[in-house]
C-alpha cells in the first residue's frame, strides 16, 4: 500500500503547529497503525529528520495512550478499538490519512500527537477511590455480598481506560462519559456507598475546574469509546449528583 | 444546593426542566389552536378565556415568558462555555460518523425558533397587549378566529411558520430524549420514551403546520 499521511507536527506546547505531508510506501495491510508510524519514523530517523512523537505503551488496547484523531474520528474509522488495534487493512491503497492529536482546552498538546491528559488524573484523585483500612485487619472481599447484576454493571463501567476519546470526539470537549464511568463503578458497589456523595460532588467540581465542556447528549462519546462505556453512566452520574445535592 | 446549580450538571438539569415546561406548553398551545380547525366558536371561547383569565394572564404568562427566556439564555451560555472548552479545531472532523446533525447543531435550530418567536410575538402577542392594556379597546370575545385567519393570509408568513416548525420538530427530535437523559433517565435505552419522543416531535410541529396551511387555504 502507498499512502499519503497528513500529520500534525508541533515542536512543543508553545509552538503553533501545522499539518505536514508524508509519503509512505510498502505498507502491509497486516500492520497495525502504530507499526505503520514506526516504519515512517524509522525512515525519518534514517534521513536525520525529527521522528513523529506519539504516545503508546501496551499496544494491546488496554493502556489508552494512543490518543490520535484519524481521518476525523477518535482512534480512526473502526469502532470499539484503540489505535494500536487499528490495522492498515481498514484503509485503501492510495488513501490520504489525516492524523491529529486530541483537541480540547483541557488536553493541551505537548508535542506532535502527544497531549497532556493529567486533567483525568486530577479528576480521579478528587474522588475516584474508596478508603479502606489496610492495617492488617482487611476484610475478605467475598465477605460483602454483591448481586451479579451490580457486579457486572460496575465492571462494565470500570473497563474505562481513560483514553480520552470521549473528550476528543465530543463537540463540547466534555469529559462526562469518563467521569460518569468512574462515578458509576463505585456507586454500584456497597464499598462505594460511604463516600458516594462526596465522590460525585468532588469529581464533578474538578471536571468543571479543568475546563471540560458540558454534555449535550449527542452520544458521540458512546460510539467512539473503545471499551463500550454507555451513556447510562452519564445518566447515573447526573442522578448521583442530584441525590448528593438535595 | 448552590454548588449544584453552579455545576455543569446543574445547568444541564435546569436546561432540561425548562425544556419539559416548554414541551408541556407546546402541547397546550397546539390543542387550543386545533380548535380553530373544527369550530370558530370553540376557538374564540378558549382564546377569550386564556386572554382574560387573571391566573393565565398574570401568573402563567410571566412564568412562560421566564421559561422561554431562561431556556434561550441558558442555551447560549452553555454553547459559549462549551466553545471555550474546545481546543484548536480539527483539520478533518467527521461528526456525522457518530452523532446526528441535529444533536450537534441545537443552537442553530434554536436560533431559528428564537427568530420565529419574535415574529410570533409581533404577529399576535404585541397586538394583544396593545388591544388590552395600551389602547384598552372594548373586548370582543369573537375577534380571535378572524385575527388568526387574517394572519395566515400572506404566503410568506405561512412559509416562515412552516420552516420554523420543521426546525422545531428537529430540535424536539433531539431535545426530548436529551432532556430525559440530563435528568438521569436514559431515554436512549428505553424504547417507550424514545417512541414517545419521536411521536411528539413529529405530531406537534405537523399539527402547527396543518393549522397554518388550513387557514391560508380556507380564509
Amino acid at each position: 500500500m502507498k499512502l499519503t499521511l497528513k500529520i500534525w507536527r508541533q515542536k512543543n506546547a508553545n509552538d503553533k503547529g501545522k499539518i505536514v505531508d508524508y509519503k509512505v510506501d510498502d505498507v502491509s495491510p497486516d500492520m497495525s497503525f502504530l507499526e505503520m508510524l514506526d516504519v515512517l519514523n524509522q525512515d525519518l530517523i534514517d534521513k536525520n529528520e525529527e521522528p513523529i512523537a506519539f504516545d503508546h505503551d501496551c499496544r494491546e488496547g488496554i493502556c489508552g495512550m494512543c490518543s490520535m484523531y484519524i481521518n476525523g474520528r477518535a482512534h480512526g474509522p473502526d469502532t470499539s478499538i484503540t489505535v494500536c488495534q487499528l490495522h492498515m487493512r481498514s484503509f485503501k491503497d492510495g488513501d490520504t490519512i489525516y492524523i491529529e492529536p486530541w483537541r480540547a482546552a483541557a488536553f493541551p498538546v505537548i508535542k506532535d500527537l502527544i497531549v497532556d491528559r493529567s486533567a483525568f488524573d486530577r479528576i480521579q484523585q478528587a474522588g475516584g477511590f474508596i478508603s479502606v483500612n489496610t492495617s492488617g485487619n482487611t476484610q475478605d472481599a467475598n465477605g460483602t455480598l454483591i448481586s451479579k447484576h451490580a457486579a457486572d454493571t460496575a465492571m462494565d463501567a470500570a473497563t474505562c481506560i481513560g483514553c480520552g476519546a470521549c473528550v476528543a470526539t465530543c463537540k463540547n470537549s466534555s469529559a462526562m462519559l469518563f467521569v460518569g464511568a468512574k462515578v458509576s463503578q463505585y456507586a454500584l458497589l456497597p464499598q462505594g456507598q460511604i463516600e458516594a456523595a462526596d465522590r460525585v460532588r468532588n469529581m464533578v467540581a474538578q471536571m468543571d475546574l479543568e475546563g471540560f465542556g458540558n454534555c449535550t447528549n449527542t452520544g458521540a462519546c458512546e460510539v467512539e469509546c473503545p471499551k463500550g462505556i454507555t451513556l447510562e453512566n452519564i445518566a447515573r452520574m447526573n442522578r448521583e449528583l442530584m441525590k448528593a445535592s438535595i | 444546593m448552590s454548588g449544584f446549580l453552579k455545576s455543569s450538571i446543574g445547568r444541564k438539569v435546569a436546561m432540561a426542566l425548562s425544556a419539559f415546561f416548554l414541551m408541556f406548553f407546546l402541547l397546550m398551545h397546539v390543542s387550543i389552536n386545533l380548535l380553530s380547525v373544527f369550530s370558530a366558536d370553540a376557538f374564540n371561547t378558549a382564546s377569550h378565556f386564556m386572554g382574560t383569565n387573571w391566573l393565565v394572564q398574570f401568573i402563567m404568562q410571566p412564568i412562560l415568558i421566564f421559561g422561554v427566556v431562561f431556556h434561550f439564555v441558558m442555551g447560549f451560555i452553555l454553547e459559549f462555555r462549551n466553545k471555550k472548552s474546545n481546543g484548536i479545531a480539527y483539520v478533518k472532523n467527521n461528526g456525522a460518523a457518530n452523532s446526528s446533525w441535529m444533536s450537534r447543531n441545537m443552537i442553530y435550530s434554536g436560533l431559528v425558533i428564537l427568530a420565529f418567536i419574535l415574529l410570533h410575538f409581533i404577529d399576535f402577542w404585541f397586538p394583544e397587549i396593545n388591544h388590552k392594556y395600551i389602547e384598552v379597546l372594548p373586548e370582543d370575545p369573537t375577534r380571535y378566529f378572524g385575527e388568526l385567519q387574517h394572519k395566515f393570509t400572506p404566503l410568506w408568513r405561512v412559509a416562515a411558520y412552516v420552516v420554523s416548525f420543521i426546525l422545531l420538530g428537529l430540535h424536539l427530535g433531539h431535545g426530548f430524549t436529551s432532556a430525559f437523559q440530563s435528568m438521569g433517565v436514559t431515554a436512549g435505552r428505553k424504547k417507550t420514551l424514545k417512541t414517545i419522543g419521536k411521536v411528539y416531535s413529529i405530531i406537534i410541529p405537523l399539527a402547527f403546520i396543518f393549522i397554518a396551511l388550513y387557514h391560508h387555504f380556507n380564509h
